[in-house]
């Protein structure tokens, strides 16, 4: 395993390869290619934190860990709520900043705040021919060119190695409470999750899960704001089951974010990204041994036997299914036309075909 | 503001044009006569104008397929356009090109409250997607001042910003999908009514491309409910510096208002003297917006306030009721107005880190003297997303070089303490040339290449974005490929 202390060592390593590179954060995530491995992890710290501008610079191989307890200490966080896939995927080693971005990773709040992708403001990285490029900046608002920042973040290091992002970091809230509602199925789940984020009481995560028959419900913020919030969804939930509050709900929005349920069981695990009303729906169709739904039904896990065709199974829909644990096709297959966009992006970036070949799409014919 | 030569060949064509175009479009979708022409010539960057060969006006994403296909094969540049209302110059014509403006691809396709999205067509205006749906309790959030003209198309161009985007973010995290067609005429969809994209995030890169990797003629939009209530506050301060710092103190507590504007002295004068919205004369005023039901907002205004009193301001003031409300904006929505009345303006948009406001301001001051043009400075202070107005007399021979010189200055400034040369408006023509200040040559390839791909005869909006002498031989290919 290659492992560069500089981004310019790295940089060197990739204009001097000629064939496939894995290109490893802190290989927690899966995806792990043929080819000769490079690591990010000695590219590791924070370049600037300024909690007055809610801005943190930091090299792509530190910790996750590292930059939560750093903000912690500031009384702020990654708002994204980067998901832990170790107890998913049954991986070991310690996830990166720059792997979060990398795969977008993000929790149970992206419905309210955005992903991974709208947290970073700017990224370096080194190109398939070997050179650095950076791409956006320090501030939160910045149109100057193309955005390279979004199509970095979820490329999977198949554009480019990260070696540096900059992201938008965000006050963590004082409090938190979660009402849980108890329903009959996916279509009552769906219908009471879409009543409260389609209120004003800002909803920061809304999820199911179908072996408990309980919709959950956080809002966040200072004590008074989370007490006058959880009473006004009681009123407004009341009519779609019986009503009960957590009032210590971080440990379970940390299972729903690494989708605890599924951990320990075998099979397949697929994520399927979907217009909320579709989910209910979707879940039959998949008929799966279990079922989680987050992001307001916009989110389902499921858990399949091994080798179950799901994209078979679901057939046309506005959204996609991602297979996350198991061998086979990981991400959906394109039309024709967006396909030729992405392989024509991957030969300008990468013209040698280096990093992580395969990973996310078969190499078109030349 | 140099432009590439117009190309004859293509001029020469013009007849050959208009006869192919009005197989694909409706006689008063194709304008061609010269005296109409003109009103294509700019957008709101009115100092550079140049009518264009043709203008089309489709009405659905088939035509602008046929029209991109046929301006694709005879070799023509297209420069797409919204409402025309941009600053930087994003829709300025060139002799040789066709304008294609969405303005009549303007309907509701549809709106789904459960999931929390509306699908319309570009040409809609940002502020009738919320009309939309306000009557049900919704709202479409990215709101740029310019909202009441500018169209979903060129918010996407730019990833338009607005006044409220600390908490809601800008358009490139509400857009959720588009319809785009290629410059040769294919459509292709991207993302949809679901969160997240399957492989590479197109989407992030179209949205704010400024029209030069296809045109975009629907778009889902993520719609929110409206916060129950929403107040401001006005305060006063006696130094731009405390005004910063009160600025750092109130998010550094955690507290994230839903906006919070900056108003210097010059700017403050101005104001009061068009709006007279009863504003306090001093340096520098901040005016803070938090939402949420009474009970929520007293709670946060609370804490806002006593942050505010730890930097002596000399005036504090809480609207009572929805009428001092909209005093306390009146004022800053007067600003651009208040300005104009005064003098000829140019409005910059650089973006810096908020912890360099206070020596960004006192350059500012600085390099106004040097210059003999007075600045007036309005802005987002939360994101640090500064407005700097130069005053300077369009009659004048010599005033608006003058001024864009001083202009340039400042965005250098900007990128110098790590910031960028445009927050919200996007390069255009206007800070085309400055992109070498904040980028390398390397960084600028990447962005070229991704144009290459999109659009390798390299006809969609060419001139615009990158240094003319960075795109210069990629567009001579395409010339030359005619």
């Amino acid at each position: 395993m290659l492992t560069p202390k500089t981004e310019a060592d790295l940089a060197e390593i990739v204009a001097g390869s000629q064939g496939g590179l894995c290109i490893r954060g802190g290989g927690t995530r899966g995806g792990a290619v043929p080819g000769e491995m490079v690591s990010v992890a000695a590219l590791s710290g924070v370049e600037l934190y300024e909690p007055g501008a809610l801005t943190l610079v930091v090299r792509a191989g530190t910790p996750v860990a590292e930059i939560e307890t750093l903000l912690d200490g500031e009384g702020q966080r990654l708002a994204f709520e980067p998901m832990d896939h170790r107890g998913l995927l049954g991986t070991e080693g310690t996830p990166t900043i720059g792997g979060v971005v990398a795969a977008n990773v993000s929790g149970p709040r992206r419905i309210q705040t955005g992903a991974a992708r709208d947290h970073t403001l700017g990224v370096r990285f080194v190109d398939g021919r070997g050179d650095v490029i950076r791409n956006g900046g320090r501030v939160m608002k910045n149109v100057t060119g193309y955005d390279l920042v979004k199509l970095m973040s979820g490329s999977f290091g198949t554009l480019g190695i990260l070696t540096e992002v900059s992201l938008k970091v965000l006050p963590k809230a004082d409090t938190q409470a979660t009402l849980q509602v108890a329903v009959a199925n996916a279509a009552a789940a769906v219908r009471a999750m879409s009543a409260a984020l389609g209120s004003p009481f800002e909803v920061s995560g809304a999820g199911y899960d179908p072996a408990t028959g309980l919709v959950s419900l956080r809002t966040e913020g200072f004590d008074e704001q989370v007490s006058y919030r959880i009473d006004q969804l009681k009123s407004r939930m009341a009519s779609h089951g019986d009503l009960a509050v957590l009032d210590d709900s971080a440990a379970f929005w940390a299972g729903m974010r690494d989708v605890a349920p599924f951990h320990g069981a075998a099979g397949d695990v697929w994520r399927v990204s979907c217009a909320p009303s579709a989910a209910p729906d979707l879940m039959a169709r998949a008929a799966a041994d279990a079922a989680l739904l987050d992001w307001g039904g916009g989110l389902i896990w499921l858990r399949l036997p091994q080798g179950t065709d799901l994209r078979a199974r679901l057939g046309q829909y506005d959204g996609h299914a991602t297979l996350v644990r198991g061998a086979g096709v990981r991400f959906e297959p394109k039309p024709a036309a967006l396909a030729a966009i992405e392989d024509g992006l991957r030969r300008q970036f990468d013209p040698k075909g280096l990093f992580n070949p395969g990973l996310m799409a078969a190499p078109a014919e030349a | 503001m140099e432009m590439p030569k117009p190309d004859p060949n293509v001029i020469a064509r013009k007849a050959r044009l208009i006869e192919r175009l009005s197989q694909v479009l409706p006689a008063d979708g194709l304008i061609h006569d010269p005296a109409e022409t003109r009103a294509y010539e700019c957008d709101a960057l009115t100092a550079y104008r140049c009518p264009p060969l043709l203008a089309v006006l489709p009405g659905s994403t088939q035509e602008v397929s046929d029209v991109l296909r046929i301006c694709h094969e005879e070799g023509v540049p297209v420069v797409p356009r919204g409402s025309g209302t941009s600053l930087a110059g994003g829709a300025l014509p060139t002799a040789d090109c066709v304008i294609l403006g969405v303005a009549r691809m303007n309907d509701v396709l549809d709106t789904n409250y459960d999931d929390r999205t509306i699908r319309v067509q570009t040409g809609r205006t940002n502020l009738s997607v919320t009309g939309a749906v306000e009557e049900d309790g919704f709202f479409y959030a990215p709101d740029p001042s310019s909202q009441l003209a500018c169209a979903i198309a060129g918010n996407i161009a730019m990833n338009s910003g607005g006044a409220h985007c600390l908490k809601y973010g800008v358009t490139t995290n509400n857009l959720m999908g588009v319809t785009m067609v290629q410059m040769d005429g294919t459509v292709v969809e991207i993302g949809g009514a679901h969160l997240d994209c399957s492989g590479l995030d197109l989407l992030g890169v179209v949205c704010g491309s400024e029209g030069q990797l296809g045109v975009v003629t629907e778009a889902t939009l993520r719609i929110l409910h409206k916060p129950e209530g929403a107040r401001p506050v006005l305060m006063g301060f006696d130094s731009n510096e405390v005004a910063g710092a009160c600025v750092s103190d109130i998010i550094r507590a955690g507290l994230l208002p839903v906006a919070i504007e900056f108003m210097d002295r010059p700017c403050i004068e101005a104001c009061e003297a068009f709006a007279k919205a009863g504003y306090p004369m001093c340096e520098a005023l901040l005016i803070v917006e938090v939402e949420g039901s009474e009970a929520e907002i007293d709670a946060q205004l609370e804490r806002i306030n006593e942050i505010a009193r730890r930097h002596n301001p000399v005036e504090l003031r809480e609207a009572r009721d929805a009428d001092e409300a909209g005093r306390i904006w009146l004022g800053r929505k007067s600003a651009f107005g208040a300005m104009g009345q005064i003098n000829d303006y140019m409005c910059l948009d650089g973006t810096i880190p908020v912890s360099e406001l206070p020596l960004v301001l006192r350059r500012i001051g600085e390099m106004s003297e040097q210059f003999g043009l007075k600045v007036a400075n309005v802005f987002h202070a939360g994101d640090g997303n500064m407005h700097p107005l130069i005053l300077f007399d369009a009659n004048k021979p010599g005033d608006l070089e003058l001024c864009e010189e001083f202009g340039a200055e400042i965005l250098k400034l900007c990128v110098e303490v790590g910031g960028c040369l445009t927050g919200e408006h996007g390069v255009g023509i206007e800070k085309r040339d400055l992109m070498l200040h904040q980028y390398s040559g390397a960084d600028l390839e990447a962005q070229l290449r991704v144009k290459d791909v999109f659009d390798p005869a390299w006809l969609l909006n060419p001139a615009k974005v990158f240094p003319l002498s960075v795109t210069e031989s990629r567009r001579a290919v395409a010339q030359a490929a005619e």
